[in-house]
């Protein structure tokens, strides 16, 4: 049943949100990963970023598509809970760490053994609209983990404006879509950090915004 | 009555639009045969892009008359998201743009319900003197003049000027099916135009005319285009307007010349934002403001123009 709302929910809210009353412009759409063992990481600045990231993939590989998201906003209450968990389809993720024998990633490598695609936003939450904040090393650690699964950077420009953090009128705009090339794991957490942030300036800098202050 | 008994003319300038496309398709189709080391990937691209915007454009224009008016709801809607997403805006003005989008709805809805009166006054009169008091609210003074002159003139040319075409259909008189006939032949005209004035340029362009605006434009384009387009105006009145030689032949000239300051007057804003292309709506065009610059003044022209001669 909840299948069932989850497709419902993508193909004719979402898709009519994101496609009509935002609009896309995606550039290098051919580099979106075609099957599972994926990570899109993508700069944060919206929740309107993960269904961004969503629409973009074919709607056959919706039931393998998890957006990682933290424990502690997310499941605050049941019933956005419900809605996250069901609808959403998120992979819940702890932020900060019960002991120190936890171990926060696992779940997030299960979910890529199983053939997963997760969307990671390694910035760690949304930020002020429009600014690129530095990104956290979640993401190098499990690069080294996982270092055959590809991992694709996004960079996304609009949304921030559209529905900004704190916001909830959404107000139309067209949102660019920049898709890198695959990263693959260099050998060093800090080389692979600074190799992610430079492929995510380097999109950034694809495009040309308009002055939003 | 909703549904809009279309007239044969419409219908036969209709299947003569698919023809001319056709025509079209099939010299592409020989060009890529005979000569297939010429790069023709932005023109099958053009040609692809207006078979489709003309079926759409077909379909809005016979399944109804309030299909119509959404219709061009809808492109209003579109091409002033492309506006503001192209131009610089403030944070603190994203509820003011807001009620700009909610104009869209109320501006068709006086179109749907002919209250001509409402219709012409709403933009340039209330939402002008609206759209400033709700940033004054807001209370940020910093771009203050260029915010809110920025915002009436998008307004303008995206709603405004595109709501005319659809009060073309609810024009009084007789009936609505005269109402698709004259939109039928402002937009093919203008289209036309636009089309015309690029081959007569590429042809024999060789004197530039607003070199520093839009360096490609030329004296011989915008002459022969016009000349093309006031001729086929001409030929096309009996059809499907009621107006008579020596105006037809005035219409004409208007869309031809409204048509050029449309294109130069948003060639303009790109250069000034320093983009080519406003999006990439319509593959091969670029955006949806590429594609209707012109109609943005040969639709209010040529509106006042017969509604004052004949409605």
């Amino acid at each position: 049943m909840a299948k069932i709302l989850r497709f419902l929910f993508f193909t004719l809210i979402v898709r009519t949100v994101v496609l009509f009353v935002l609009g896309l412009n995606v550039r290098h759409r051919e580099r979106l990963p075609k099957q599972g063992r994926a990570i899109v990481v993508a700069n944060h600045n919206s929740h309107l970023d993960t269904l961004v990231l969503m629409t973009l993939l074919p709607l056959k590989l919706l039931p393998k598509v998890q957006p990682v998201a933290a424990a502690d906003y997310f499941l605050r209450n049941k019933l956005l809970a419900w809605f996250v968990l069901n609808i959403i389809g998120i992979l819940p993720m702890k932020r900060t760490r019960a002991n120190r024998a936890e171990d926060p990633l696992a779940p997030i490598e299960a979910a890529l053994n199983q053939g997963h695609i997760l969307i990671f936003f390694p910035e760690g939450s949304r930020g002020e609209a429009e600014q690129l904040t530095d990104f956290k090393t979640g993401i190098a650690h499990l690069a080294e983990r996982c270092p055959d699964v590809p991992v694709i950077p996004v960079y996304l420009h609009g949304l921030g404006k559209a529905l900004p953090k704190g916001e909830g009128l959404l107000v139309p705009f067209f949102c660019d879509v920049f898709i890198g090339e695959a990263l693959t794991w260099t050998g060093d957490r800090l080389g692979y950090m600074k190799l992610l942030g430079d492929t995510m300036h380097k999109l950034a800098a694809e495009g040309q915004f308009p002055a939003w202050e | 009555m909703n549904t809009l008994a279309l007239s044969p003319a419409v219908l036969w300038s209709l299947v003569g639009v698919y023809g001319l496309l056709g025509i079209a398709t099939l010299g592409l189709i020989g060009l890529r045969h005979w000569r297939p080391a010429q790069d023709t990937t932005e023109l099958v691209q053009r040609t692809r892009s207006w078979w489709v915007m003309i079926t759409i454009f077909t379909l809005a224009m016979v399944l109804s008359r309030t299909v119509s008016i959404v219709f061009f709801g809808i492109l209003s809607f579109l091409a002033l998201k492309e506006y503001l997403s192209i131009i610089p805006t403030r944070r603190a003005d994203r509820r003011v743009l807001f009620w700009a989008y909610l104009a869209i709805p109320i501006q068709y809805y006086w179109v749907g319900q002919g209250w001509y009166g409402m219709f012409i006054i709403f933009i340039p009169v209330y939402l002008f003197l609206l759209l400033p008091l709700r940033m004054v609210m807001i209370g940020e003074t910093r771009h203050f003049l260029r915010a809110i002159g920025t915002l009436h003139w998008g307004v303008m040319i995206t709603v405004f000027s595109i709501s005319h075409v659809a009060y073309l259909l609810v024009l009084p008189g007789d009936a609505a099916a005269g109402g698709a006939a004259l939109v039928l032949y402002l937009v093919f005209l203008t289209e036309f135009n636009d089309v015309a004035q690029f081959v007569w340029g590429k042809l024999f362009g060789s004197h530039k005319i607003v070199p520093t605006v839009s360096p490609n434009k030329t004296w011989e384009g915008f002459l022969g285009g016009v000349a093309t387009t006031t001729l086929l105006a001409v030929v096309l009145a009996p059809l499907l307007t009621p107006m008579t030689l020596p105006l037809s032949l005035a219409a004409g000239l208007l869309i031809g010349l409204g048509g050029f300051i449309g294109d130069v007057t948003l060639s303009a804003l790109k250069r000034d934002i320093g983009i080519k292309d406003t999006g990439g709506l319509i593959p091969g065009h670029g955006g949806l403001l590429d594609r209707i610059d012109s109609l943005i003044y040969t639709a209010p022209l040529f509106f006042h123009f017969v509604r004052y001669f004949y409605y």
